[in-house]
């Protein structure tokens, strides 16, 4: 902790207990806190809502176009296999038309048939003849179906039924295309029949029978991106041609079928393992099959999703930075607000100080002269009645009147010496320059000191080296320093402790070096630092301004001199004046008037 | 010798003056700067003690009257008040070392003028 402590601004700590016109004006954790929320504010909202409207307008842009493609893709792949199945009925009509019943009632033929068939569009298992009875009279294939009976299958019906609405509709054929089944040779195949009138009204069917290797291959070889599956599946929902994802051939699709529709539709929806997904479907006209082209959403999305993941560490870290600054700025703008504020706090105390210390100037100045008058009567009255008693020969042998009469004197003497030490405090509280006795300076300060030493039973001991000369500086400055200074070693001691005032020359005798040390309790290491810091004071509620020393501190400075502190806790504490010789030109100035 | 001595303290500078007597000054007391002029008119005085702060005229004008009427007499000043800006003025007028604040032993005011009628 003391190491955040180190970094911590002050004004967090600041507590203004001071009130009028010393009273801070700001609350500067509020202050701090405001600037910061508002700073934030107006950084950040627009940020953020930019930020997010942008990441909607993209993603919706992402997703169109996936839908978009999607619907492309199914499209394409709805015309390939129309045109694909389209073929195959084309090619079987030719035959029913272009050859007759009988031709294709020979076993030969209608082997040849098929043959032409495989040799041209490849991938026909059988070709089978059904006559008007339902029954298949020829059939050519690996199989052997010769004589089976359709006239019950569904699709027979279907074909047979004159009224139906069938794919010979669009193209003028009756046609029919099956479902994927597996058939008597358990392999997935479908079967076409084309229905033909004979000039004598009856009918026949040519049947083939399609391997769906082919129409599988077309489905496989669709570019579907984003880990996707192309397969068909028939209006009750059966799996039609192999599906990467979504079960076997000739299994139940997983999820429900969608809705029929003449155009191409897509939407987005979750698969039976929770997977966001895209279908893209097409109901395949004249047919049983339902394209379905399913794309896994996450992948689709995955090169957004990374680009999306650069930009929101991108925002986090402006976020960062943003916070970062804006701490920064306001606490070092905060905080050279308290720095003037108290700047301003401590000048008003200093000049509080100094017309309290003019003030007292005055008053002792007044209370001086309005004494100094009467003392002067007693003093000449008392001295003419000794004079009289010294001059007229029946009192001068009087002792004990000549005695009482002295001692009148000696007491108006003393108060003589008080009121001249009032004055001299007075006089020397005005601004100026002049030749400066340091002893002198001493002395005066202790002669109102020196009573209260005697009743705390406080040792003084003044020790001047010999050597150090008068020297240019301000009196009235260097006055107030000691009474501080003084002040301060007094408070710290008890009963019977020692204050000694000790001056040298420094070593190249540029300088007078003043020590004034205590016994006192002493200041702790960790408020050393703080000692000379305005308003720094471990007085607290005993009326301590916290703002002695940092004066002390500012006098010292103003008459061109350095002070150091050494402190023991419960040993004492020791103040080190270094004041030059010469009195610095500059405050010399400043000060203006030089005394005479 | 003679001296004058003015000061507005009638009880003081009269005791003053029964004491100077004492001790052989012909001691003349006035209590303001109409009577000091009137008697720097028609007596001589070696010295005047004067106080600064005089009412209607201060101490050091009242020194510039009479040095104009009497230019061989000197001064010494006498003050309750000590200020700055009196102990500058009078020290240039008479120099600092005449410049006493009150109360004074008779024994320094005696050596002051002895230094002053003797100089």
């Amino acid at each position: 902790m003391p190491v955040l402590d180190r970094f911590k601004p002050k004004f967090l700590d600041h507590h203004d207990q001071s009130s009028g016109m010393y009273k801070s004006l700001f609350n500067f954790r509020l202050l701090w806190k405001q600037s910061i929320v508002i700073t934030l504010a107006v950084v950040l909202l627009p940020l953020f809502t930019l930020a997010f409207v942008n990441y909607q307008v993209s993603t919706d842009a992402v997703e169109s176009e996936l839908l978009l493609r999607t619907s492309r893709l199914v499209s394409n792949a709805r015309r390939t296999l129309t045109s694909y199945l389209h073929e195959r009925i084309i090619a079987l009509n030719f035959l029913i038309l272009d050859t007759s019943f009988e031709q294709l009632n020979s076993q030969a033929r209608l082997g040849d048939l098929l043959d032409h068939l495989k040799s041209g569009l490849g991938e026909w298992h059988d070709l089978g003849l059904i006559d008007h009875t339902g029954i298949q009279v020829n059939y050519a294939g690996p199989d052997n179906l010769r004589g089976v009976d359709y006239s019950q299958q569904e699709w027979y019906s279907k074909l047979n039924y004159k009224d139906q609405d069938s794919y010979h509709d669009t193209i003028g054929m009756r046609s029919d295309i099956s479902d994927v089944f597996l058939g008597f040779r358990k392999a997935p195949h479908l079967v076409i029949s084309v229905l033909h009138n004979n000039p004598e009204g009856q009918h026949y069917i040519l049947r083939a029978s399609l391997q769906i290797a082919q129409l599988s291959n077309i489905l496989s070889h669709l570019e579907v991106r984003g880990d996707g599956d192309a397969f068909l599946i028939n209006h009750k929902g059966i799996i039609q041609t192999p599906s990467r994802y979504y079960g076997e051939i000739m299994t139940q699709f997983p999820l429900p079928v969608p809705p029929a529709s003449d155009r191409t539709e897509v939407f987005e929806s979750e698969d039976h393992l929770g997977r966001a997904i895209v279908t893209g479907y097409a109901y395949i006209t004249g047919t049983p099959f339902i394209l379905l082209v399913i794309k896994q959403k996450a992948t689709l999305m995955a090169g957004w999703e990374a680009a999306r993941t650069k930009l929101l560490i991108f925002l986090a870290g402006s976020v960062l930075a943003i916070l970062a600054v804006v701490f920064s700025i306001c606490t070092y703008l905060v905080n050279s607000i308290y720095r003037a504020d108290q700047n301003r706090l401590a000048s008003l105390h200093q000049v509080e100080y100094a017309n309290k210390m003019a003030s007292i100037g005055r008053l002792s100045a007044g209370v001086a002269h309005e004494i100094n008058n009467p003392l002067a009567i007693i003093n000449e009255k008392a001295g003419l009645i000794k004079d009289l008693f010294t001059f007229r020969q029946e009192y001068a042998n009087d002792h004990r009147l000549i005695g009482l009469i002295e001692a009148i004197i000696a007491a108006v003497d003393r108060c003589a010496t008080i009121t001249r030490q009032l004055l001299n405090f007075a006089r020397n509280i005005q601004v100026t320059v002049q030749k400066v006795d340091i002893r002198q300076v001493v002395a005066d300060v202790l002669a109102f000191q020196n009573k209260e030493a005697d009743y705390r039973n406080i040792e003084i001991k003044v020790a001047i080296a010999e050597d150090v000369p008068e020297f240019f500086s301000d009196r009235g400055k260097l006055q107030q320093i000691f009474i501080n200074l003084v002040n301060n070693a007094f408070a710290a001691m008890k009963e019977g402790g020692r204050l000694e005032i000790i001056s040298r020359l420094n070593d190249a005798g540029s300088h007078i070096v003043i020590r004034v040390s205590d016994t006192g309790c002493g200041i702790p290491p960790e408020n050393i630092k703080k000692i000379f810091e305005p308003f720094f004071t471990t007085k607290s509620g005993s009326g301590g301004t916290g703002l002695g020393l940092s004066i002390t501190y500012g006098l010292v400075k103003e008459i061109g001199g350095t002070i150091e502190i050494e402190s023991v806790v419960d040993r004492g504490t020791s103040f080190t004046i270094t004041l030059p010789i010469e009195y610095p030109k500059q405050q010399g100035e400043q000060n203006a008037r030089i005394a005479g | 010798m003679r001296v004058l001595l003015v000061d507005d303290e009638e009880e003081l500078v009269s005791t003053l003056a029964e004491r100077l007597d004492m001790r052989g000054i012909d001691a003349t007391w006035v209590t303001n700067h109409h009577d000091a002029l009137a008697a720097v008119e028609q007596e001589d005085f070696d010295l005047a003690l004067l106080d600064v702060r005089l009412p209607q005229m201060n101490g050091l004008e009242l020194k510039r009257l009479i040095a104009e009427r009497r230019p061989e007499m000197k001064f010494i000043f006498l003050t309750g008040h000590g200020s700055e800006e009196d102990f500058k003025a009078c020290s240039a007028e008479s120099g600092p070392e005449y410049y006493l604040i009150k109360p004074v032993q008779i024994e320094v005011l005696m050596a002051k003028i002895n230094e002053l009628t003797q100089s």
